[in-house]
């Protein structure tokens, strides 16, 4: 009788290592499937100036970096797209060599993100650009959109102020 | 008109907080005067947020562009299908909608169980009522629907309003977020049941037969909400994919992911007396899931094709989750002996243990899918630096993940209860087994070298072909009794059991989608610059530019190519793709075209004019059909699961039968009188 209970005892343990060595493989491949090679997947958020401050590691790495488009800096020639980026009184050069077609919305003074490496160069090298028209469609909530404020601001002086 | 609506929704807050109060004092008192009143005060927040929501509707379907909403939201030129659909295109209606969905279902979860359950309904209505609460919060003090336009104190009207954006003119994208809001909100009223028995220790599973056929019907209405998203990025964006694990994206599958863990471990609830504080983690995970994806759609966190703006409310929701998940994991701590369990776990080869695993990485893809998409947010607060993973992490992770739960969803429904016998794992797998080696044999022979796309559709063959072995073998036992015919006989055996059978079909859908998945390393693609008369090649297909045109309506500008497309040399038609440039959003969009077969799509997209010459991008999705075939199938198999089954079952729990016959007897007169 005792050994019997024993024996219970001893195949409910193997039970539960059976379940979980199962379980430990699972979250355990999860785990490396999630963290191998990570580097290569990331994208970094960068403004001009942090990008420059980065140093060395600005080239190694993929980084994601915003500003304004500068006017008529934007020259096609040969499938790529040159253009320089400004943030306050910084400059970036941007080579778009992706394959897209840039988005309508990229043109003097729109806000752009471009993705891409920093070039030993100094040239920012960007595989996907991303352009927000600055007027339109930039409202803040509760607030009217720009386009409605300007209507607003046209009809203004027929009440006085 | 806009001053009723306000007042409508402040009066509707004060009613839903009086709610609150009065079903749970009722319910301590035990005074069924105050309960009575609570059931009654959730119907006139029904009224009340109804009214509210037809005067938003009624302004912008009438263009009162007095108002910001409508203003910012809608314009002249747009059909009243459109308009109505403006209802839902901005923050300030959507969260109305969500009020009124969650109101809509509150006041029929009262309505339907008002008569049996008085013991649950209280703390439902507490819970429901403080969900509606919080909407109404928004609602009323911080994102009103009814703002009027006003400068220097004086209103005026917009001569015309923005529009709805133009990506959003679309079928597919006018119904999926009603159908992801029905979703999201649905999921409350499951919750509210669960965390009202745990409240009320009320006995027994009851809980999970009311709410049964609602999480089923929830559930439909989120995968389909998922699914038209996915084709609405197919069809409309013009990049040709379905899924690119956007944060918004993932904000609709994550409740999913939730949801689906909970429909199939509440069996193990149901049939064993199992899990049960684990379904209560799962009810609980999806819903705050659901109001964690309104908030990540709504408040533009974390930054995404969507492009929702920044906005105040990301505050309300976070304080909003806090305390809710602390309340709950609370309330299942302070209540874990009520939760014990009624049978334990006999064996790694049983359906128990397979609904375990399935759970496992269910939830365990849920929080990879969270992770990688808070991680921008995560890695700015521990390292200070803003980092985003893209959508090849999150492939590397989920493609594995998909494939496991596919075997899963072969092998698992035939695993018999407890453990199973050698004997009937070889009756079910043997020849399903064979033939999935023989289609990963023959697809390595063929030339394929893709190892997740073999794997992929040997398991797709795997798990067909026993979900067929079922049906057959269950449809000739009926036809050699009844002498029908076959299909009768399948018809008479899925009107038995229709949540089986239906579920089967589920698993069907499912099987189709990862044969549409298993396409995807075969895309080919081009991008061409062509003037009139160039031609472009992309896989098998020729396309010969035969003209240029572009024109003018009052909308928008368009341009289109039109080209003549041939496949090997053979002539089979012309195709058509199209970019119009809306001049009130000043916003192009892309008229894709297409040619669907099922074994591939030709799929052309006019990307830009440069001078001269049109910018194409073709592309050849092969299988990616199957995809929005297997959907159809999926909700056609929930639909099913939905019918009423012909024989009605009652499952007794091995466990207890297994005592007397007389207490047995006892055990399914109690169950039958459920």
């Amino acid at each position: 009788m005792n050994g019997r209970i024993l024996n219970m005892e001893e195949e409910t343990m193997r039970k539960y290592w059976k379940f979980g060595a199962l379980m430990a493989v699972i979250v355990g491949s999860l785990v490396w499937l999630g963290t191998a090679g990570v580097a290569d997947s990331q994208t970094y958020y960068k403004t001009i100036s942090e990008l420059f401050q980065m140093g060395g590691a600005a080239q190694s790495r993929h980084v994601r970096v915003g500003g304004d488009v500068k006017a008529d800096s934007i020259v096609r020639a040969n499938g790529i797209v040159k253009f320089t980026l400004t943030q306050d009184k910084l400059t970036l050069n941007v080579a778009y060599e992706g394959r897209d077609p840039l988005p309508d919305t990229f043109k003097d003074g729109a806000q752009a993100l471009a993705d891409g490496r920093l070039g030993p160069d100094g040239v920012f090298h960007a595989s996907e650009i991303q352009a927000k028209c600055a007027s339109k469609y930039a409202s803040k909530p509760g607030e009217a959109p720009a386009s409605i404020q300007k209507q607003a601001a046209e009809k203004t002086p027929a009440y006085g102020s | 008109m806009e001053n009723i609506g306000a007042l409508a929704l402040l009066l509707a807050f004060c009613i839903s907080l009086y709610a609150i109060v009065s079903s749970v004092v009722g319910r301590l008192k035990n005074k069924p005067f105050l309960t009575l009143s609570a059931e009654r005060a959730v119907l006139a927040v029904w009224v009340l947020v109804t009214t509210a929501s037809g005067i938003l509707v009624y302004s912008l379907m009438t263009g009162d562009y007095r108002m910001a909403y409508v203003a910012s939201h809608s314009n002249r030129d747009m059909s009243a299908f459109y308009k109505f659909a403006a209802w839902w295109g901005g923050q300030e209606g959507s969260l109305l909608f969500w009020g009124f969905l969650l109101s809509t279902y509150a006041a029929i979860a009262v309505l339907t169980t008002r008569k049996n359950h008085r013991n649950l309904l209280p703390w439902v209505i507490a819970i429901l009522s403080t969900i509606q609460t919080f909407f109404l919060l928004l609602n009323n003090f911080v994102v009103s629907p009814f703002q009027v336009l006003a400068q220097d104190k004086i209103v005026f009207a917009a001569t015309d309003g923005n529009g709805l954006n133009p990506l959003l003119q679309y079928w597919a994208m006018v119904i999926h977020p009603p159908f992801l809001y029905l979703g999201y909100v649905g999921f409350a009223v499951p919750f509210a049941f669960a965390m009202s028995a745990l409240i009320g220790r009320a006995p027994g599973e009851s809980w999970i037969y009311l709410t049964r056929r609602w999480t089923l019907i929830t559930w439909l209405f989120q995968s389909t909400g998922v699914m038209l998203g996915s084709a609405w990025a197919y069809h409309v964006l013009g990049w040709g994919g379905y899924w690119m694990w956007d944060p918004v994206e993932n904000a609709s599958l994550l409740p999913w992911l939730g949801g689906t863990a909970f429909l199939h471990s509440v069996m193990m609830q149901e049939k064993k007396g199992m899990m049960k504080v684990w379904n209560m983690v799962l009810i609980s995970a999806t819903f705050f899931l659901c109001i964690f994806g309104t908030f990540l759609t709504r408040s533009g966190i974390v930054s995404s094709v969507h492009a929702f703006a920044e906005s105040p409310i990301g505050k309300y929701f976070v304080a909003f989750l806090a305390l809710g998940i602390a309340s709950v994991i609370w309330l299942i701590l302070d209540r874990l002996p009520f939760l014990k369990s009624e049978a334990e776990l006999e064996s790694v080869v049983s359906r128990e243990s397979s609904f375990l695993f399935n759970n496992l990485v269910l939830l365990a893809s849920c929080f990879a899918v969270l992770w990688g998409t808070l991680f921008p947010i995560i890695s700015e607060k521990f390292s200070a630096e803003k980092i985003s993973l893209d959508a090849v992490w999150f492939n590397r992770l989920m493609v594995p993940i998909g494939l496991f739960l596919l075997l899963l969803t072969g092998v698992g429904p035939l695993f018999a209860w407890r453990r199973t016998s050698i004997a009937s794992l070889r009756k079910n797998f043997q020849w399903p087994g064979i033939g999935s080696l023989v289609v990963a044999v023959a697809l390595l022979a063929g030339g394929m070298r893709y190892p997740y796309s073999i794997i992929s559709l040997s398991l797709c063959f795997f798990v067909a072909a026993t979900i067929i072995l079922e049906f057959f073998r269950g449809a000739n036992a009926i036809n050699e009794k009844s002498q029908h015919g076959f299909i009768p006989a399948v018809i008479e055996l899925t009107h038995r059991n229709t949540r089986r059978y239906g579920g089967y079909l589920v698993h069907m859908g499912i099987v189709l989608m990862f044969i549409g998945y298993s396409g995807h390393p075969f895309n080919a693609s081009a991008v061409g610059d062509v003037d009139k008369g160039d031609v472009m090649k992309v896989g098998n297909y020729t396309l010969k530019v035969a003209d240029l045109t572009e024109g003018d309506t009052a909308n928008y500008q368009w341009e289109t190519a039109k080209l003549e497309v041939s496949k090997n040399g053979e002539m089979i038609g012309t195709l058509e793709p199209t970019r119009r440039f809306y001049k009130a959003t000043q916003q192009a969009t892309a008229e894709i075209a297409l040619r669907t077969r099922l074994n591939e799509d030709l799929y052309i997209n006019y990307a830009a004019r440069d001078g001269n010459k049109a910018t194409l991008q073709a592309y050849v999705f092969p299988l990616v059909t199957w995809i929005w075939v297997g959907s159809v199938v999926l909700i056609f198999g929930t639909l099913v699961a939905l019918v009423p089954a012909k024989v009605s079952r009652s499952y007794t729990r091995t466990e207890i039968v297994s005592t007397t016959k007389k207490e047995a007897a006892a055990v399914t007169a109690e169950a039958d009188a459920r």
